[in-house]
């Protein structure tokens, strides 16, 4: 199963190798064991499945929210769903002495399609925004991206911000967010400022986000007129984590050539990527399958993945440049395009 | 008072109010089960990856594993034990699941029959590869699945009638 | 073929007894019992594979708050011996008579004390007032530690210069058998051909849905210790308790509650430890795994090598056999031969091969320890040779189907003696099957033609679609005894306590069955309680496919028995002879006289001790009968498994589209029943086939500790799976019964390999692997792709 060299698991074995970056990004060191090393002092071996103690807030407004964290600081950790950061305190990889649960604070959540927007606020349920009546048809990538998104019952209570404010490379709402030039608006101690999703999603885990500050909703811009999209996915079983995924879309010309096309990724490096080259190789050009194939190889050659326990770096770049291809079939199909030249 | 020791905390289960102690830090399901004595909603995972904490909250199904205890204040919460009352005779869903075979164990149960009525309550009569893939959220070792698909059909089929 | 009488409650698809409770989420499971009172474990495992401890400080962890005690494997040594490896002695002396077998002991200590030998293992622990607490405290231990050279697979340990790890045992070998019949050398020389093929059967691991947990209690003014744990084998853990702890077993009461799911067995440091403290502290004290521990060392699992040789004619006939394979163990090889002999035992199947030789050996590494998990060691032995057999199909131009036709051992040669004794020392002999038989029956079902013919138009279409057959034969029914008891109470209801310890085989339900055929009351009548040490002397528990055969006969004798008591009870009372008697609801009455009768309260009172005993001579008071069966040997289920399946040769992605079994398991109990222990078998050998492995770096560090990595099959992965049935009644105990909770595990990585290879026909690509992930299929299609040069060769599948 390809060499895993950048993998350790001396605590605590599992996750994903992602998710360990992130607890060391904040946390204590911790000391790789080597036979080399002289004796050393470790932190002892998972297995932990408890969290360690913490202080927990549920502020009743965004106000609140905001000056708990500015008063806590590095102590604290803002909470929306727990899908990702249960775990992570259960596994003691997060140690905040401070929850501040956003769950609580009204006017953070709804979703709404006016026209070419769609309007989010953070704290929605991914499920609602995948059971949004009339969003499914206008644009299939994102409840197909949703859907991605572990099962209904994670969706149930994950929201649409904490995913992105949690940034892990393979979390779908990130190649969405990008695809759909999504811009963030974040208010923190300093106020309120509004962020493209391109310079909202930096790496591993790592984000815009200054200290203190809370990401409270986003505006997507979906497509109209002649226009297809299709989010496909790699994941060994249905709901895990994305080997590689891909969301396509594609606005079709009057003549039926391409006029504009979004392609983005996810699970193919430390953070989701929209591959311009991709992009522009595509527009202008009748949709068939030598182009998607030429497109596929165009985001190949941009791609550098990682390798973990489930694929190596080359099979990732591998895959994604099937799914590229086949999304783009996809999304060309759904916008009424791409008959004779086999868009298949 | 330090601010992670146990406090009381009050969550409406089944319809009834229960009160307890935790700090802030216990899981939802360890709450149920420790504090509460709800022992039906079973721990299999704590990563929220096997669906045997599986509860519905507000209507919803939830990993309990994936909750704090304190979150759920204010809620409506629902276990196993609230689809058919002690003594009462037994919910559609369970009814189903026993005459189709669709438990071995039954230690992973109690989490499909939740996630089973959420899924009768969305789509009455699911086809089965709906059933597969709105249950693949569930593990189950022993059973192999093919029983638990026979049981929703069969669950939705009584449920039907029911309501007929 | 026989057919089950419809007026017998064996063979019914009877609604299951267990499930009113389980359902109910009123299931009792050992995290559900609570002692008040109790305090909360949690273990220190050692983060390395192989290290010296250099110092271990819990004095830290004292401090913390919530936390009662630490101990370290300095405090237990000298106060809680070692493990017994019990298997060790069901190596009779006869079997080490007829086959050259070798076991080394090796004790295991329940907490590492100096040094550790897997990542994982216990190395100290603490008692809190709740868990949370207790991790609180294991993360204040200071623990240092040296690491050693890790020992990841059994071909470092073997190579010269590698570190002994035990040194009782002088080498890395802990045990090795090895057995042989013809002349193997003259058979291979003689050959026209000769296939070698090197087969590797990864690591898994059983993963029940309900982790390990213990719980005990230790009664100060009686000296009893009372311990509820998840364990199929209650009895064996009272004898082990009982040698580690130095107790007398009388003074050890072990209870086995509900369990959800065992998948097999295994010996762990726990089951001792949390007793020790409860004892120590004067406290009940309980523990339960969490999902990380479990993946850490819980019931891993096969981890095989096989180097395979097979001799064979034009026509693809096996000729001779020859296997040499290596177990990787784990650290300690806890259970001797018990794996390693079930693989040579099985290894040929239902295949007629009589020269052959095999010969294994169990090498311990730096991992954890392995367990018999269901099928053990059987998958190993299937996949190889029914993989073996295709690659002989393809060089000879058969289709799968026609080698195995070719090979099959004739129904008229059952029952057959082996060549070789079962591992119980006695005579291995297939006792009952039509293997040929259940061949057809499997194919025609599946429409194996059909798919066959469609092939071609499939792959036109560029879909890859593939078909694999697998078989297999299980000695179940495995000794050496069960008991039971059976009951009659003043209100004439049965009660019937087993030393079976049924963790999802509904036993509850088939032995109610059994025992209302026998005494002639219906099962609604009937209790089946087990797992609880104090209510029957002996007992052995449920693994090896053993209940339905060892405690199916056990119930159905000793119901009889109590029948037959209760009918001659009932005949002193109303002057009659028992057999003008019959038993009904009421009571018993007879036959032909009319309101001559008698209630089971009367019976009972006259059955009591005392003035009013009516009794007649010879019999003693009370009715209860307690029985041990002792089958005599292993009584040989088979299967029969077609799988298809179908590849995306651009990502390496398989998907089972049909899978079908056609299984003997002798007399039905409860046919619904069988059918589900099929069909779960099936669904975690897709899993070992498909998704399931138990990796480790270079320094064996587990890396596949969280379900996001160590991946089960959900719904969504596993296809509908139909079974068909034969009956092939067991004459190896009175009820014709076999076992059935291994076999659907045994074939499905063969079948499904074999239907990958097959999807893929035209590249000649070669599995000779387990697990099948994604990547290593596509790395094989890109091999193939890039042998295949100028030259294809259209395979002609007749």
């Amino acid at each position: 199963m390809g060499a895993c060299a950048r993998r350790i698991a001396v605590v605590p074995v599992g996750i994903q190798a992602s998710s360990l970056r992130a607890a060391r990004a904040g946390a204590a060191a911790w000391r790789m064991p080597s036979p080399h090393a002289p004796p050393s002092r470790l932190e002892p071996l998972v297995s932990r499945v408890k969290p360690p103690p913490f202080e927990y807030l549920a502020p009743r407004s965004l106000d609140e929210a905001v000056a708990a964290l500015a008063e806590h600081g590095d102590e604290a950790k803002a909470m929306a769903g727990g899908q990702s950061l249960v775990p992570l305190l259960a596994f003691r990889l997060a140690r905040p002495s401070v929850i501040v649960d956003l769950n609580g604070i009204g006017g953070l959540d709804g979703a709404r399609l006016d026209g070419d927007t769609l309007e989010l606020g953070a704290l929605t349920r991914q499920r609602d925004v995948e059971r949004l009546p009339g969003l499914r048809e206008r644009c299939p990538m994102i409840v197909e991206a949703i859907e991605q998104v572990g099962h209904v019952a994670i969706r149930n209570r994950g929201t649409v911000g904490g995913s992105l404010a949690h940034a892990d490379p393979a979390a779908e709402w990130t190649a969405l967010a990008l695809a759909l030039d999504a811009e963030l608006d974040l208010v923190g101690p300093g106020g309120a400022r509004t962020v493209p999703a391109t310079e909202f999603l930096i790496s591993y885990f790592t984000t815009a986000l200054e200290p203190g500050e809370l990401l409270t909703g986003l505006r997507l811009n979906v497509p109209n007129g002649r226009s297809g999209s299709c989010f496909l996915e790699l994941a060994r079983r249905h709901g895990d984590f994305a080997i590689a995924g891909v969301g396509a879309l594609v606005t079709l010309d009057g003549d039926g050539s391409v006029g504009d096309a979004r392609v983005a990724l996810i699970g193919v490096g430390e953070r989701a990527v929209r591959v311009a080259a991709a992009e522009e190789l595509l527009r202008g050009r009748r949709p068939t399958a030598e182009l998607f194939a030429e497109a596929a190889a165009a985001v190949q050659a941009e791609l550098d993945p990682n390798s973990d326990v489930h694929a190596t770096a080359d099979y990732r770049r591998h895959v994604a440049g099937v799914l590229v291809r086949r999304a783009l079939a996809t999304a060309v199909g759904r916008a009424g395009g791409g008959d004779r030249d086999g868009a298949a | 008072m330090i601010a992670t020791a146990p406090r009381e905390v009050v969550l409406r289960v089944n319809g009834v109010e229960h009160r307890g102690f935790a700090e802030p830090r216990v899981t939802l399901v360890d709450f149920l089960r420790d504090e509460l004595g709800l022992t039906g909603t079973h721990v299999g995972c704590e990563h929220g990856v096997c669906g045997a904490c599986t509860i519905l909250l507000d209507g919803r199904t939830v990993r309990s594993c994936l909750m704090l205890a304190v979150q759920a204040e204010g809620h409506e919460l629902r276990t196993v034990e609230g689809l058919a009352p002690a003594g009462e005779p037994l919910h559609p869903i369970q009814e189903a699941f026993s005459e189709k075979h669709g438990l071995q164990c039954g230690f992973c149960t109690p989490g499909f029959l939740m996630s089973v009525e959420e899924l009768l309550r969305d789509d009455p009569d699911p086809s089965e590869e709906t059933i597969r893939s709105r249950l693949s959220g569930n593990i189950c070792r022993c059973t192999g699945y093919q029983n638990i698909v026979e049981a929703v059909r069969y669950a939705a089929e009584l449920t039907r009638e029911a309501a007929a | 073929m026989t057919t089950t009488a419809s007026d017998t409650w064996v063979g019914q698809r009877l609604r299951r007894k267990e499930d009113a409770r389980l359902v109910r989420g009123a299931g009792r499971f050992t995290p559900d019992i609570v002692v008040p009172g109790a305090l909360h474990a949690a273990v220190l495992r050692s983060p390395f594979a192989h290290a010296e401890i250099t110092s271990l400080d819990v004095a830290p962890a004292l401090r913390v708050e919530g936390v009662v005690a630490a101990f370290t494997g300095a405090d237990l040594a000298g106060r809680v011996g070692t493990f017994v490896e019990a298997a060790g002695k069901e190596i009779t002396p006869q079997l080490q008579s007829l086959v050259d077998v070798e076991v080394k002991s090796c004790p295991l200590s329940p907490i590492a004390h100096g040094r550790t030998l897997w990542v994982g293992q216990p190395v100290a622990v603490v008692v809190a007032r709740d868990r949370y607490a207790a991790e609180d405290g294991l993360e204040a231990i200071d623990a240092d530690y040296e690491p050693l050279e890790a020992i990841p697979d059994p071909e470092s340990a073997l190579r010269d210069g590698a570190p002994v790890l035990h040194e009782e045992l002088g080498d890395n070998v802990a045990a090795r058998l090895a057995m042989a019949s013809g002349d193997v050398d003259a058979a291979f020389a003689h050959a026209p051909h000769v296939l070698r093929e090197r087969f590797t059967f990864g690591r898994s691991a059983g993963n029940a849905m309900e982790t390990r947990s213990v719980q005990a209690s230790w009664d100060e003014g009686r000296d009893e210790l009372t311990v509820w744990i998840t364990s199929p084998r209650p009895h064996l853990i009272r004898t082990n308790l009982s040698e580690m702890l130095g107790l007398p077993l009388e003074r050890i009461r072990v209870i086995a509650p509900d369990i959800g799911g065992s998948f097999g067995t295994g010996l762990f440091g726990e089951d001792a430890l949390i007793p020790y403290l409860a004892m120590t502290l004067r406290h009940p004290v309980r523990w339960t795994e969490d999902r990380q521990e479990a993946l850490l060392g819980t019931r891993h699992c096969r981890d095989q090598v096989h180097d395979l040789e097979l001799a064979y004619d034009d026509d693809g006939r096996i000729l001779a056999l020859r296997d040499s394979f290596l177990v990787d163990a784990g650290a300690y090889n806890l259970y001797a031969v018990t794996v390693s002999y079930n693989t040579a035992a099985h290894l040929r199947g239902q295949y007629a091969i009589d020269t052959f030789s095999i010969e294994g050996r169990n090498v311990v590494t730096t991992k954890a320890p392995v367990a018999p998990v269901r099928g053990a060691g059987r998958p190993e032995g299937v996949f190889a040779l029914d993989r073996a057999l295709d690659l002989i199909a393809a060089e000879c131009g058969l289709d799968p189907a026609d080698v195995r036709r070719r090979n099959l051992i004739p129904a008229e040669e059952m029952p057959r003696p082996m060549g070789m004794p079962y591992r119980d020392g006695a005579e291995m002999v297939y006792d009952s099957g039509d293997y040929p038989a259940q061949l057809e029956q499997a194919l025609e079902a599946f429409g194996y033609d059909e798919l066959r013919a469609r092939q071609a138009e499939w792959r036109a279409a560029g879909r890859y679609v593939g078909v694999g057959i697998s078989s297999y034969v299980e000695g179940s029914g495995f000794g050496p005894y069960e008991g039971a008891i059976v009951r009659l109470d003043q209100r004439g209801n049965l009660h019937v306590v087993t030393g079976a310890k049924p963790h999802g085989q509904g036993l509850e339900t088939t032995l109610a069955q059994v025992c209302a055929d026998e005494f002639g009351l219906p099962p609604e009548r009937i209790t089946v309680t087990s797992g609880d040490t104090s209510l029957l002397q002996f007992g052995v528990g449920t693994f090896a496919s053993r209940s339905a055969v060892t405690a199916g006969s056990a119930v159905g004798i000793a119901s009889q028995r109590l029948r037959d008591k209760v009918l001659a009870v009932a005949g002193e009372l109303l002057e009659a002879s028992p057999a003008d008697l019959v038993i009904g609801d009421e009571g018993v009455a007879s036959r032909d006289v009319a309101d001559h009768s008698v209630t089971f309260a009367e019976i009972h009172s006259a059955a009591a001790p005392g003035p009013k005993s009516r009794l007649p001579a010879g019999l003693e008071p009370g009715l209860a009968v307690e029985y041990y069966f002792v089958p005599p040997t292993v009584t040989f289920a088979s299967g029969t498994h077609v799988a298809s399946v179908e590849v995306d040769p651009e990502t390496g992605f398989v998907r089972v589209l049909r899978y079908l079994t056609v299984d003997d398991c002798g007399r039905m109990l409860n046919p619904t029943i069988v059918e589900g222990q099929i069909q779960g078998g099936v669904a975690h050998g897709i899993g070992t086939a498909l998704f399931e492995g138990v990796l480790y770096d270079e320094d064996c560090q587990l890396l596949t500790g969280s379900y996001m990595d160590y991946l089960l099959p959900t719904s969504a992965e596993v296809p509908p799976i139909e079974v068909g049935h034969q009956e092939y009644l067991s004459d190896l105990n009175p009820f014709g019964i076999k076992g059935c909770g291994e076999g659907g595990a045994v074939s499905p990585p063969a079948a499904i390999a074999n239907a990958v290879v097959d999807a893929l026909r035209p590249l000649r690509i070669n599995v000779n692997r387990v697990p099948l992930g994604p990547e290593t299929l596509l790395d094989l299609i890109a091999q193939a792709r890039a042998l295949e040069g100028g030259e294809r060769r259209e395979e002609v599948v007749s």
